[in-house]
């Protein structure tokens, strides 16, 4: 943990809220009238308006990228080991902005949000926001921040898939793409997990249709099942025989479905814990924005073609052990940016840690991002 | 400049695309996009070349080479360079075919086992070690070793015509029995 005297530290920071009353009309073709967008600005915008770097997050993560909250010091931001003063995205340089996607519960207009049209929680009526609509509601944070062009835009997983999609919705706004951990699109396989987490938590008698908020419950049972499989996945193998092997909790097996394996102390602790801050119909629309992204499917399945568009130049990163987004998929991203002539550099880093290795700080990983960063010119 | 580099660099022409596998640190890169102005990629496996590369600012490509160039479209580069590469490969002339697959021509580096140092230090009964080979039986990263004669002999196997050939020792241009006197060749090869 770092203290907060510590010099690579953005240090103390503030969580911030943009309110946008111009309608955003959304992929589904439902339209959210109003919305606020949280996020977190580190460093200071230059003069020239052109250090700005846009960090997009995953899964659970929210617009706290960096430093920690003045009333809370333990909450120290998800990408912290990345971004400070000296680290390879280096705050001194850029000006980096953290932002929550819509829909999350985390401060961004979500389905726990009042909705205007009654007063009362969405729940079950909050749309199903996508991937581009992330993406342009970013892009209007940027114009309120005045930032016409990203100096970089950079995410893991579902946030280099925004990454990507910025290099599409705006290409003449993304100087660079830094896509990490990503893939083009979900493979089956990748869609099969998150419907089961979509079904643990549908299942759960407190799930109630969506609308639990005002029922004084919250389907903690479908939330925690959720998590524990999704933490399945964002770990090797490798990783996880590593960690835990087949280390027993009581010494000797129980010979009763208590805790046996630290394993299963491990994916209940997670669960646990999820299922106390993390919102259930957030995490269903975020398994649908998942599902729903492949910019391919408009150009009948040419990526080469859906990346046409692109102008930005990109860093591609893959983890040769994570088995939920593996290195396929990136080295589809490269050859189609490849067809297109587009810049690009792709790393493969030899790593046990899984679909999380992107948030580990491993020294070729940020080496290379430190390297990249540091040749683009402001 | 590695001697060999130099001559590469001089047979790219001016924009041409280039594709270099096995491009290390991506100096060659470099030189060529600052020397010919031509845009260019390079393959590379190792962790610490590939960080060297991102920090050259030059485009590399973190793929292995034994598995092919499938990242690459057929004839989507001017030329693609093997320089001093071809010896560490497993796969040859799969490598060789994939080369004139993806580019339009090919440049190719390697240092010549047929050198009269080479020669006579495996006569003696020593495997040779020279500037151009220095590595240890036991370390070395090279498997597959030809001569001049032998490389000559699998192009023609392979249907490559030879367009130039460079033979170098220390730096300077060798005419008189290459294979003899050359401790590094260059060539540049096309599809019939």
């Amino acid at each position: 943990m770092n203290a907060p005297h510590d010099p690579s530290s953005v240090g103390a920071v503030e969580a911030q809220n943009a309110h946008f009353d111009a309608p955003l009309r959304l992929r589904s073709g439902d339209e959210l009238a109003s919305y606020d967008i949280a996020y977190e600005t580190y460093g200071k915008l230059n003069a020239q308006r052109s250090n700005a770097v846009l960090v997009c997050h995953a899964l659970n993560a929210s617009h706290h990228v960096a430093g920690y909250y003045e009333k809370d010091p333990g909450n120290i931001g998800w990408w912290d080991n990345l971004v400070g003063p000296g680290k390879p995205l280096d705050v001194r340089r850029f000006f980096v902005v953290g932002t929550n996607y819509l829909g999350s519960c985390f401060g961004s207009t979500g389905p726990a949000s009042p909705n205007p049209a009654t007063g009362k929680p969405w729940g079950a009526d909050f749309p199903v926001v996508t991937v581009e609509d992330w993406v342009a509601a970013q892009a209007r944070l940027a114009e309120r921040l005045g930032i016409e062009r990203f100096a970089a835009v950079i995410g893991g997983s579902l946030g280099a898939m925004q990454a990507l999609q910025w290099s599409l919705s705006f290409p003449e706004r993304i100087r660079h793409a830094v896509v990490i951990a990503a893939a083009p699109r979900l493979t089956p396989q990748n869609i099969a997990f998150n419907e089961v987490a979509r079904q643990a938590i549908m299942t759960d008698p407190d799930f109630h249709g969506g609308h639990y908020y005002d029922k004084g419950v919250v389907p903690t049972r479908g939330l925690r099942l959720a998590r524990m499989i999704g933490h399945i996945t964002y770990l090797s193998g490798e990783a996880m025989a590593e960690k835990f092997g087949r280390l027993l909790r009581r010494g000797a097996p129980g010979f009763d479905f208590d805790v046996d394996f630290e394993i299963e102390s491990y994916l209940r602790y997670q669960g646990d814990k999820f299922s106390t801050y993390f919102d259930a119909n957030t995490y269903l629309r975020i398994t649908k924005a998942l599902d729903y992204f492949d910019p391919a499917a408009e150009y009948g399945n040419d990526l080469s073609q859906a990346l046409a568009r692109a102008r930005a130049a990109f860093l591609v990163v893959s983890f040769n052990s994570d088995w939920r987004f593996p290195p396929a998929g990136s080295r589809e991203i490269v050859r189609a940016l490849l067809d297109n002539r587009r810049i690009v550099s792709y790393l493969e880093i030899d790593a046990p840690g899984g679909h999380d290795a992107f948030l580990l700080e491993d020294p070729r990983y940020h080496g290379a991002l430190r390297a990249y960063f540091d040749n683009i010119e402001l | 400049m590695r001697p060999d580099l130099a001559a590469i660099v001089h047979w790219v022409p001016r924009g041409a695309r280039v594709l270099d596998l096995g491009c290390g640190d991506g100096s060659l890169l470099r030189s060529l996009w600052q020397a010919r102005e031509a845009p260019g990629y390079g393959v590379e496996i190792d962790d610490d070349s590939v960080l060297a590369c991102v920090a050259n600012d030059v485009n590399v490509l973190q793929v292995d080479l034994e598995s092919g160039l499938s990242l690459f479209a057929d004839g989507s580069f001017d030329c693609v360079i093997l320089s001093e590469t071809l010896q560490t490969i497993h796969r040859t002339e799969f490598l060789m075919r994939e080369m004139l697959r993806v580019g339009r021509e090919g440049i190719v580096s390697f240092p010549n086992f047929g050198h009269w140092s080479a020669r006579l230090q495996v006569v003696l009964g020593r495997m040779p070690v020279s500037r151009t080979l220095p590595y240890e039986w036991y370390e070395t990263p090279n498997v597959h070793h030809c001569t001049i004669t032998d490389f000559e002999d699998l192009c023609r196997r392979l249907g490559f015509r030879i367009r130039e050939r460079l033979v170098l020792h220390e730096g300077k241009p060798v005419t008189l029995l290459p294979n003899l006197l050359g401790s590094i060749a260059v060539y540049r090869c096309t599809g019939e």
